[in-house]
């Protein structure tokens, strides 16, 4: 269990003091054996999930400036462990400076524990994006950057401590030193909701952009004679040995399954698996809020009310999982990384998350053979267990 | 010696686990009655450790009461290099098995001062009564453990240089690359395998033909140092039949003939 890519074996998980631990070493230097033991039947053991765009869940709007920000964080932190989720960033989708003014400073960033799953920055998707490609944020709280660029930016926001990732539009004017100095600041900049053609987006990635903004959505369709922000997957002009990385919403309903094939097959490294989640998540059909506007939910799909724009999935992680892996017919190892390392490559944080590696932070899932979570664990602590597997 | 010839790889390694297995059992070990046994490295004895693992989750054999001395280490490597025999013997069996930590012990071979590590060892083999079975496989050339051709007969705990011929076939688990092979070796000597109570020589395949033929139809002779073992009081060598290639039919028939399992109180 030392280098990522690795294949599902037979072993065991060691985990002292919140972390995995090396059974090996643990014998030969400290000449000790396991003090508890649990049988997890032949279950798989993989690295707990980390979603990276979630816009809320269960009646909850992370872009609500509501009172009480911190327990609406709580609860949906607390009800995603079911879905395999050890690691989360809330997102907020476009809003007025008001409102990140008042939530932002609301959401630090948290370890996880049986309290619910850790959070690890907020995403501010929003609102410096192309006003063709907003898809569901609100036209009026568009912006662009002024001459003070990162001035500007920063008024908007506020101060960028619980910040972890932007998304952006890259044709914007002044985005170049907007990018520099956030990616300078450890924030990872994303490319998205952009008509940016590929030189655009390519220049954006030197300039430090790591990530796309779910893949295919809110963006130019790839064309054959510019393929667009879309292109970069396979662009021969980026950095040396940097990994540009992409979301996808693998629901069934965002993606065709051919595009997700055809994503995956040209740079299955990339992949990250998001859920872009709404408010309406774990809830049912009918009408919710969704930052400043409303949408509407049938099954599986959200729209903008009364419009046939997609305005978020509905489908939990654990879903996005098995679908993806379904249909691409890749290896369970290929859609477990896409859920958990590669997110953690994303934010740099491979060495103690997304990984079963020794010294990482115990954060993992046990799941059937058919990926269903049968129970969650932060820090080598039971947080979640279903129903079947409790005594 | 007992010559225990068996059809394959499969039946020898069971032939063996089972000895091994029913010799612990028989001797009731217990708090203050360990048994010891010496334990090899390498392809031939990975079927063997297989069906003692099995036992053991079978729950008919336990190890708490068992303390081990391995032959051997490589001189330099780290110890948790996939290579050493300390990676060999956690992967392989100590992580399945119930034994203490403390009483599988295993020569350093990043020791500051080795000949003291080989000191020490042969002191910890003493203070542990000695050992009931040494369990060992044989070289193409005919060594055991790292005592290679031209090896006293009655050594002791020491470092070793390498021959070539060993550093070559290693290679392959190096990456191909001869310059990250180890070229020394802490072993036990020939004389400290032969103060065991009972040695059990473990040789399959026919690339081991030769060197079984000269360690038992042949004289006592340190060019071919399990041959040594012709002076031991309680030997068995345990086959496959491609390993018995090189020997007089004679001697092959002689053996097969013999029935050991009364004997032996399967």
């Amino acid at each position: 269990m030392r280098a990522p890519s690795l294949s599902v074996r037979r072993e065991d998980l060691w985990v002292r003091g919140g972390r995995i631990l090396d059974p090996e070493k643990l014998f030969f230097e400290e000449r000790r054996v396991a003090d508890e033991r649990r049988d997890c039947g032949g279950r798989i053991l993989a690295p707990g999930f980390i979603d990276v765009q979630i816009n809320g869940g269960f009646g909850v709007d992370f872009s609500q400036a509501t009172e009480d920000v911190g327990s609406g964080v709580a609860l949906v932190a607390r009800r995603i462990l079911s879905h395999g989720v050890t690691s989360f960033c809330p997102t907020l989708v476009t809003s007025p400076p008001e409102v990140y003014h008042k939530v932002v400073p609301q959401i630090p960033v948290k370890s996880g524990g049986p309290h619910g799953a850790g959070v690890l920055g907020l995403h501010l998707e929003g609102p410096f994006i192309s006003r063709e490609k907003r898809g569901a944020h609100p036209e009026a709280h568009l912006r662009s950057f002024e001459a003070n660029a990162f001035q500007d930016l920063l008024a908007t926001y506020g101060p960028l401590d619980n910040v972890r990732i932007v998304t952006l539009a890259p044709e914007l004017g002044h985005s170049h030193e907007v990018i520099r100095e956030l990616t300078t600041r450890g924030i990872c900049v994303s490319l998205g909701h952009s008509v940016a053609d590929l030189r655009a987006a390519e220049d954006a990635v030197w300039s430090g952009a790591t990530f796309i903004t779910h893949l295919f959505n809110a963006m130019l369709p790839f064309h054959h004679r510019d393929p667009g922000i879309v292109g970069l997957l396979t662009s021969d002009r980026l950095p040396a040995g940097r990994c540009i990385f992409y979301g996808m919403i693998a629901d069934g309903t965002h993606t065709n399954p051919a595009a997700l094939r055809i994503a995956h097959r040209a740079h299955p490294q990339g992949l990250v698996l998001v859920t872009d989640a709404i408010p309406a998540l774990g809830l049912g059909n009918g009408r919710h809020t969704l930052g400043q506007q409303e949408v509407e939910v049938d099954g599986l799909t959200a729209y903008v009310a009364g419009t046939k724009t997609l305005s978020g999935s509905i489908a939990p992680m654990d879903v996005c999982v098995r679908h993806f892996l379904q249909a691409t017919g890749c290896s369970v190892e290929s859609a477990l990384e896409a859920a958990s390392l590669h997110p953690a490559q994303l934010l740099g944080l491979e060495k103690s998350k997304g990984t079963l590696d020794f010294g990482a932070d115990a954060d993992f899932v046990v799941l059937d053979d058919s990926l269903h979570v049968q129970a969650t664990y932060i820090s080598g602590e039971l947080v979640w267990q279903a129903e079947a597997a409790r005594q | 010696m007992r010559l225990v010839i068996l059809d394959n790889y499969d039946l020898a390694s069971e032939w063996a686990a089972k000895y091994i297995c029913n010799r612990i059992i028989q001797f009731k070990p217990g708090q203050d009655r360990y048994f010891t046994l010496g334990l090899p490295t390498g392809s031939t004895p990975l079927g063997c450790y297989k069906k003692l693992i099995e036992y053991h989750k079978n729950g008919h054999l336990s190890f708490k009461y068992v303390k081990t001395f391995n032959m051997d280490e490589y001189v330099g490597l780290p110890r948790n290099h996939p290579e050493s025999y300390h990676s060999y013997m956690w992967n392989n069996f100590f992580k399945h098995i119930d034994i203490d930590p403390n009483n599988a012990h295993i020569l350093d071979g990043n020791a500051a001062d080795l000949q003291a590590e080989c000191d020490a060892f042969e002191k910890k083999i003493k203070e542990a009564g000695g050992i009931d079975l040494f369990v060992g496989g044989i070289g193409p050339d005919g060594h055991i453990a790292f005592n290679e051709p031209g090896s006293s007969l009655v050594s002791r705990t020491r470092l070793k240089t390498l021959a070539m011929d060993t550093i070559l076939a290693n290679a392959k688990y190096f990456d191909g690359d001869l310059s990250k092979v180890p070229t020394m070796a802490l072993t036990v000597g020939v004389g400290t395998v032969m103060d065991a109570r009972e040695v059990m020589i473990l040789i399959t395949g026919a690339h081991k033909a030769f060197a079984l033929y000269k360690a038992i139809e042949e004289g006592v002779n340190h060019m071919w140092t399990v041959s040594a073992f012709q002076q031991h009081p309680r030997t068995i060598f345990v086959c496959d039949e491609d390993a018995t290639l090189e020997l007089r039919v004679k001697t092959v028939k002689y053996f097969k003939g013999k029935n050991f399992i009364e004997e032996l109180n399967f």
